[in-house]
C-alpha cells in the first residue's frame, strides 16, 4: 500500500528570492525588472506603509469607517499586482484595497469604501475589479466565472483573486479552484497566509502541512512563496500570469506573509490571540526592510527617495480624504434607484416617500 | 401555432435566446450532451455547441460563482440549479452577490442572470426536490422571481427573464412540465415580468395563485360554478414583485379573497399578498382575507404528499367560508 501525502507535502518548499537581509538566494528566478521597475516597487510599497498608517489613525478620529489593515502583507499584494496587465481583472477581499488603488482606483474612492458610500464601488472604465468581497471565498467562485469568461472571449488576460488562510477552508475555495481547473480557465488564486484568521491559527485552519498543496486535489499548479518578498511574489505571480495566458490553465499561489496590525479596526486586538514571541519573529522578516537593503545594495534607493514618496503619500492622502469628505451624503434615494434597471412597483411608492423624506 | 408541454417551451424559449443574443450561454450540471435531468436543454449543446452550452462540476455554489463571472465579462448566462430544493447551496451566490451587484457597485456593474431551477410537489420525489421556497427568494431586493403556469407563459417570461437586466430566478414546477399542452407561437416573444393575469374572470370571489396552484384554483372555480358562485382567478406569474395593480382591481369588484400557494403559511408570498390588500383596500372588503397553504412544516416525504400539498378542495372550502361570513 501506497502513502503519498508526506511525498506531495515536501514538494511544496516555499519559494524565495531575496533573503531576510536582502541578499538574492535564488539569482536563476530573477525577474526582469528594470531598475525603475525596482524602485517602483519600493515606492509603491512604502507609500502602501504610510497609507496604512494614515488609515488606522483616520479611522481612530472617526473621519474613516470599516477599515483592514494591510502593513506586512504590502510584498503579497504589491508584488502580485505589479505581474498584472491593465485589462486583467482582480477580486479582492476586503483587505485588498492596496492592489486596486494601484491598478487605477482613485485614493478617494477607496476612502469612500470605506466610509460606506457606494461610490467608493463606482470604478473608473479601466480598472477592471469587483470591490472588496466581504463574505470569505465568495470571489473564489466568482474568479472561475471571470476566467472562463476572459478565456470564451479570447482575450489574453486574467482572473486574480485574493483570500487569506482561513478562507482555504471555505466550500467555495474549492469549488472556485476545481471549476477554473475543470475549464483550464485563466485564473490566478493568491491565498495570503498571514497565519490568523482573525484570531485562529492556521495550525488550527487544516491538517494541510501547507495551503498551496490544496491546488493538487483540484490538478492545478501550486506553489508556496515567501509573501515578504517582493520579487519572489511577483515573479511566481509572472509565471502563473504567462501560463494562464498561454492556456495553461489556473495556478494557486500561497504566499507565507503576516499582518503586523490588528484582523480590523473594529475591536480586534491581536494580544489575544498572538505572542509577542511570533510578532517579532515576523517584524524581522518586514517586507519593506528586506526590499530596501536590497535596492540600497544596488545604489537604487536613499533616504532621500524614500522621504520624498512619504511626503507624496501624506500630502496625496490629506487631499484624498478632503476630497471623500466633500463627497455628498449618499441618500436611500440612492440606494432605491440602484437595485434594478428599472423601478419595480413596489420601490416607485417607496422612491417616493424617501424622496420626501430626504427632502427635508 | 405549435402545441407544446411547458418543458418543450422552455427548451425553445432557451434555443430562441440562443439564437437570438450571441452573449447568452446556458449551463449547469447535466445540462450538456444529457440535455438535463428533465430534458429541458435537450439538443442545445448539439445545435449551439460546447462553447455555449456545457456541462458543470457538480457544486451549486461553483454555478452560481461562475454566472456572477461569466455576467462580469458581459455574457447573460442562463445557470440551471438541478432542483430548487438545493439552492441553499447557492444562497450567497443567488442573494448575497448577484441581487447586489447592481447596487453595490453604484450600477457600475450588473447581473443578468437567470436562475432556471424545477420545484414543486406531487411528483414524488426524494426530500429536498419538491420544496416552494419562492418566499425566499422574493425575500431578497434586487432579484425578480417568477413562475409560469402554462407553456405560453413558460416561454414568453423565460425570454424576458433572458433579456432582463437583472437577476431573475425562474422556477418551474415539475409536475406542469409535461401534464399538458398549450398553444405555443414559434417566434420569439416576451410576457411581461412583474404583471399578473386575470385567468377567468368572476364577479364574486377573488382567487389569487401562481404556479401549480393556478390550475386548482381553476378547477376550484369550475366547481364553485355549480354552485352558482362566479370566482375570479388572477395568476400572479411574478411573485417578486407582485401586481397590486391587478390585484386591487379584482378585489374592488369581488370584495372577497383566497389567496391560494403551495408553500407553507408562514410568511410566505401569501402573507405578503394578504397584508397588501387590507392595507390598500379594506374598506372594499366583505370577509377576512383567507389563505390556502401547506402546514408549517418541512415538505412532506412523498408517501404523505397528496394530503399535504393544497388542493381545489382546500381552495372550495375557505371560499365557502368568505361568501358566507
Amino acid at each position: 500500500m501506497k502513502h503519498v501525502l508526506e511525498n506531495v507535502e515536501s514538494q511544496f518548499e516555499m519559494f524565495q528570492i531575496l533573503n531576510e537581509d536582502g541578499k538574492i538566494v535564488n539569482e536563476d528566478d530573477m525577474p526582469d525588472l528594470s531598475d525603475e521597475d525596482l524602485k517602483e516597487l519600493m515606492r509603491r510599497m512604502v507609500y502602501t506603509r504610510i497609507l496604512d498608517q494614515r488609515s488606522i489613525a483616520l479611522n481612530r478620529q472617526g473621519r474613516l469607517g470599516f477599515y483592514a489593515p494591510t502593513a506586512g502583507q504590502e510584498a503579497s499584494q504589491l508584488g502580485s499586482q505589479f505581474a498584472l496587465e491593465q485589462e486583467d481583472f482582480i477580486l479582492p477581499g476586503y483587505r485588498d484595497v492596496p492592489q486596486l488603488i494601484w491598478q487605477g482606483l482613485p485614493l478617494y474612492q477607496a476612502f469612500l469604501f470605506s466610509k460606506g458610500h457606494f461610490h467608493g464601488n463606482q470604478f473608473p472604465e479601466n480598472l477592471h475589479a469587483l470591490s472588496p468581497q466581504i463574505i470569505i471565498g465568495a470571489q473564489y467562485v466568482q474568479a472561475a466565472g471571470v476566467a472562463l469568461g476572459i478565456k470564451k472571449r479570447g482575450k489574453k488576460n486574467v482572473a486574480i483573486t485574493y483570500t487569506g488562510d482561513g478562507g482555504t477552508s471555505q466550500g467555495d475555495f474549492y469549488e472556485g479552484i476545481n471549476f477554473a481547473g475543470a475549464y483550464k480557465a485563466p485564473a490566478i488564486f493568491i491565498v495570503q497566509n498571514n497565519r490568523f484568521a482573525i484570531s485562529v491559527p492556521v495550525e488550527k485552519q487544516t491538517n494541510a502541512k501547507t495551503l498551496a498543496q490544496k491546488s493538487v486535489a483540484a490538478g492545478i499548479e501550486g506553489i508556496q512563496v515567501d509573501g515578504m518578498d517582493v520579487l519572489a511574489v511577483y515573479a511566481v505571480t509572472k509565471d502563473a500570469r504567462d501560463r494562464a495566458i498561454n492556456g495553461e490553465g489556473p495556478t494557486l499561489i500561497e504566499t507565507l506573509t503576516y499582518r503586523f496590525g490588528p484582523h480590523t479596526m473594529s475591536g480586534d486586538d491581536p494580544t489575544r490571540y498572538r505572542t509577542e514571541e511570533l510578532d517579532n519573529e515576523w517584524a524581522k522578516k518586514d517586507p519593506l526592510v528586506r526590499f530596501r537593503k536590497f535596492l540600497e545594495s544596488k545604489k537604487l534607493w536613499s533616504e532621500e527617495d524614500e522621504n520624498k514618496v512619504i511626503e507624496e503619500a501624506k500630502d496625496d492622502i490629506k487631499k484624498a480624504i478632503k476630497q471623500a469628505e466633500e463627497q455628498p451624503k449618499q441618500k436611500v434615494t440612492d440606494l432605491i434607484g440602484n437595485m434594478y434597471e428599472e423601478l419595480p412597483s413596489n420601490l416607485k411608492e417607496q422612491m417616493e416617500i424617501y424622496k420626501e423624506k430626504e427632502s427635508k | 401555432m405549435a402545441q407544446m408541454t411547458m418543458i418543450q417551451a422552455i427548451t425553445d424559449a432557451m434555443r430562441t435566446e440562443l439564437k437570438n443574443d450571441e452573449n447568452v450561454l446556458v449551463f449547469g450540471e447535466d445540462v450538456g450532451q444529457n440535455g438535463g435531468v428533465f430534458r429541458a436543454t435537450e439538443g442545445l449543446q448539439d445545435e449551439f455547441g460546447e462553447d455555449r452550452v456545457f456541462d458543470t462540476p457538480l457544486a451549486e455554489s461553483g454555478i452560481g460563482g461562475l454566472a456572477i463571472g461569466l455576467a462580469l465579462q458581459g455574457y447573460r448566462p442562463v445557470p440551471e440549479i438541478q432542483f430548487f430544493g438545493f439552492v441553499y447551496e447557492v444562497m450567497d451566490s443567488i442573494s448575497g452577490q448577484m441581487a447586489r451587484m447592481r447596487y453595490r457597485s453604484g450600477g457600475h456593474h450588473t447581473a443578468p442572470i437567470t436562475v432556471r431551477a424545477p420545484f414543486g410537489g406531487g411528483v414524488h420525489t426524494p426530500e429536498m426536490h419538491a420544496d416552494s421556497l419562492e418566499g425566499l427568494m422574493a425575500q431578497q431586493p434586487g432579484l425578480k422571481v417568477v413562475i409560469p403556469s402554462t407553456p405560453y407563459e413558460a416561454k414568453g417570461l423565460l425570454i424576458a427573464a433572458i433579456r432582463d437586466n437583472d437577476p431573475v430566478i425562474f422556477l418551474e414546477h415539475m409536475k406542469l412540465y409535461r401534464s399538458f399542452r398549450g398553444e405555443v407561437p414559434e417566434e420569439a416573444y416576451t410576457v411581461e415580468i412583474g404583471k399578473a393575469e386575470v385567468k377567468k374572470e368572476g364577479k364574486d370571489v377573488t382567487l389569487i395563485a401562481y404556479g401549480a396552484m393556478v390550475h386548482a384554483s381553476l378547477k376550484a372555480a369550475e366547481e364553485l360554478e355549480k354552485d352558482g358562485i362566479d370566482a375570479e382567478v388572477i395568476d400572479l406569474r411574478t411573485v417578486s414583485p407582485i401586481d397590486y395593480e391587478t390585484v386591487i382591481e379584482s378585489v374592488k369588484k369581488t370584495n372577497r379573497v383566497v389567496v391560494v400557494q403551495e408553500a407553507q403559511r408562514q410568511a410566505g408570498v401569501a402573507a405578503n399578498v394578504v397584508a397588501e390588500i387590507q392595507e390598500r383596500a379594506i374598506l372594499h372588503l366583505e370577509a377576512p382575507v383567507l389563505r390556502v397553504a401547506a402546514p408549517d412544516t418541512v415538505y412532506s416525504f412523498s408517501d404523505a404528499e397528496e394530503v399535504w400539498l393544497p388542493n381545489h378542495r382546500d381552495i372550495v372550502e375557505k371560499v365557502n367560508t368568505v361568501i358566507n361570513f
